[in-house]
């Protein structure tokens, strides 16, 4: 009979298995010297993320409403784990197609950054599946602790190291108020499950201290997971610092699962303490967009201001959750989907347009894009146009349905308050936009930092499309129009993933 | 007679005492990694003292969990800061400032 369970267990989790043995494998052949080594471990990686996908459709629930619970009620497969997995396979292939060249351009090439983003695979994997505290906190870390490393790779790079410095800090910080405020609610409820705490806190005093203090706790160690006003001053750092592609992963990944696991507690298990946090989280959201929006007008380095952009549509997000309902709820599955693509999309222009660290990203790599690339161009200006949220766009359709709930559940002033942050927003994309097509390439702009080397210019002919960053553009921007012109087929589906009420 | 609010109060103190140390501290990076690892163990008298005053083996087991990821997250932290100091030849924390924040 144990078996039976053990067997059951092994094969709800058996994605996770798929993945942890694809990343040993690669451990293994990045141990192999071979001229063609970073080829094979690409394939490789991207085959353990197809098969891992395919076996989290296969285990994904029919009919929908249908949860199952393994491991002793630690890990649970329903809907909404399924549509956050697909989406967080969608992000990482897209990140490890789109590293390839960068690497190369770094002399950077080494297995383990393959290895260490399949383990951060696994641990974001194991965030959204989770149905216990313990569980979840094991592996927002084994997804932490890989991206530190990662944060760092580049490291001859001084700026690179000094992110994954500041980052292993306010994370290990971050995760240590979080660990507080759990151990908190588990002397409350003596229990860690979070199906027990749902029922265990529908019946308790809201004005107990110790359960304000270990709400404020979880809900404060969240919000520095994804970066929220007034606990984002690591983003816009750790932005800059970290090699491109794992800014990219950063930006979507890591803040899909924990999305993920902020929905999974706080509109799940917590549900019943909202009058502690509702109040506050709106404040929280409207601080976040506004200085995300403010603070990026400022910006003249291409991956901080996509930081503070980040961090403002965090804010968009959070609104999602005040809403409260499930048309919220799928409001910010439809969001992040379509969040994914516009952002991996935008990076990997970004990337294409990189020389050096050294340099850095200067607003200016962008300038007279148009007239040496007009497809690329092309493809920046719908992007920003996305992220901007102007109308034939995913970008708008995010935003709309996330208003539309907020409209619904009553809260008319933030959603005003939420229209005109995302004008002051759509400026700095459009000045981008600008950059784009009106100003001229500059060749003098290199000459501050190295003439011989000049960022913009005459190198930039040599911008060379290989296949798989062909692949990621075609994949970002497809998933961008596409979901602008069919939202409700992908509302639909982040609505069915929605309704299976989170696991209780 | 020690009693639950003893042991948390203890904790709640550790606690403090990390957090201050974190953000007072302007000289030396290990003192940071040190007050974090201050911040886990008060999480760990915590969640031990939960668990013998609820008589429930999930607290102690938590524990364990938290010790393993402390120790995994110092040696990481570490590795990084020797990185960064063969880089920059320093570990102060006022010249942790290449990029402002």
């Amino acid at each position: 009979m144990d078996t039976d369970l053990i067997a059951a267990s092994v094969r709800a989790s058996s994605p996770e298995i798929i993945v942890i043995i694809g990343a040993c494998a690669a451990l293994m052949l990045s141990l192999w010297p071979h001229q063609d080594q970073q080829k094979y471990l690409t394939w490789l990686s991207l085959i353990t993320i197809l098969l891992a996908s395919a076996q989290t459709l296969q285990l994904s629930p029919r009919p929908v409403n249908i949860v199952e619970t393994t491991y002793s009620g630690m890990f649970v497969v329903d809907a909404f784990a399924t549509y956050f997995k697909m989406l967080l396979y969608l992000g990482t292939a897209l990140t490890i197609l789109m590293s390839g060249k960068f690497l190369q351009t770094e002399e950077a090439v080494k297995g383990e950054y393959y290895v260490l983003l399949l383990f951060a695979l696994a641990g974001t994997m194991i965030m959204v599946s989770g149905a216990d505290l313990l569980i979840i906190y094991i592996g927002l870390e084994l997804q932490a602790l890989s991206i530190y490393v990662l944060t760092g790779f580049l490291k001859t790079r001084g700026r690179s190291v000094e992110a994954a410095l500041k980052y292993v800090i306010l994370g290990a910080f971050s995760s240590g108020i979080l660990l507080y405020g759990l151990s908190l609610i588990y002397g409350l409820t003596g229990s860690t499950q979070l199906g027990v705490l749902n029922s265990a806190l529908a019946t308790a005093d809201l004005s107990e201290p110790m359960l304000i203090l270990a709400t404020v706790f979880l809900l404060v160690g969240l919000l520095f997971k994804i970066g929220a006003v007034p606990f984002h001053m690591w983003v816009p750092d750790i932005y800059e610092g970290a090699p491109t592609p794992i800014t990219a992963y950063l930006s979507v990944a890591s803040k899909t699962a924990a999305f993920a696991v902020l929905l999974r507690v706080f509109m799940g298990s917590l549900i019943g303490l909202e009058p502690l946090w509702s109040s506050g989280l709106a404040a929280i959201a409207v601080a976040t967009m506004a200085l995300g929006s403010l603070v990026a007008l400022v910006q003249d380095n291409i991956k901080r201001l996509l930081a503070y952009s980040s961090i403002s549509h965090v804010g968009f997000l959070l609104l999602g959750i005040i809403a409260g309902t499930t048309s919220g709820m799928s409001a910010i599955l439809l969001y992040l989907l379509i969040y994914t693509f516009m952002t991996l999309g935008l990076f990997a222009i970004v990337i294409l347009l990189h020389r050096d660290v050294r340099a850095g990203e200067p607003l200016t790599l962008f300038s007279g894009l148009a007239q040496s690339h007009a497809g690329l161009a092309f493809m920046a200006m719908i992007f920003l146009f996305s992220l901007a949220g102007i109308p034939p766009t995913g970008g708008f359709f995010a935003k709309f349905y996330v208003l539309v709930a907020l409209i619904d559940a009553g809260h008319v002033t933030l959603a005003v308050i939420a229209v005109l942050l995302s004008a002051v927003a759509a400026w700095f994309y459009l000045r981008l936009i600008m950059l784009i097509y009106i100003q001229p390439a500059e060749p003098t702009t290199g000459s501050t930092a190295a003439p011989a080397t000049g960022p913009t210019g005459h190198a930039r002919a040599a911008i060379l499309l290989s296949a798989p960053m062909r692949l990621v553009l075609l994949f970002s921007f497809s998933g961008t129009v596409l979901s602008g012109i069919f939202p409700a087929w992908f509302l639909a589906m982040a609505r069915q993933a929605s309704l299976s009420g989170l696991g209780n | 007679m020690v009693g639950l609010e003893h042991y948390l109060t203890v904790a709640a103190a550790l606690f403090v005492i990390g957090i201050f140390g974190l953000f007072l501290n302007r000289k030396n990076v290990i003192i940071i990694l040190m007050s974090i690892e201050l911040m886990l163990l008060a999480v760990n008298i915590n969640l031990v003292a939960f668990s013998s005053f609820l008589n429930d083996l999930v607290g102690q087991i938590f524990t364990l969990f938290v010790l393993t990821v402390a120790a995994a997250e110092a040696a990481i932290g570490l590795a990084i800061l020797v990185s960064f100091f063969r880089n920059r030849g320093t570990i102060d924390v006022e010249d942790v400032n290449v990029m402002k924040g």
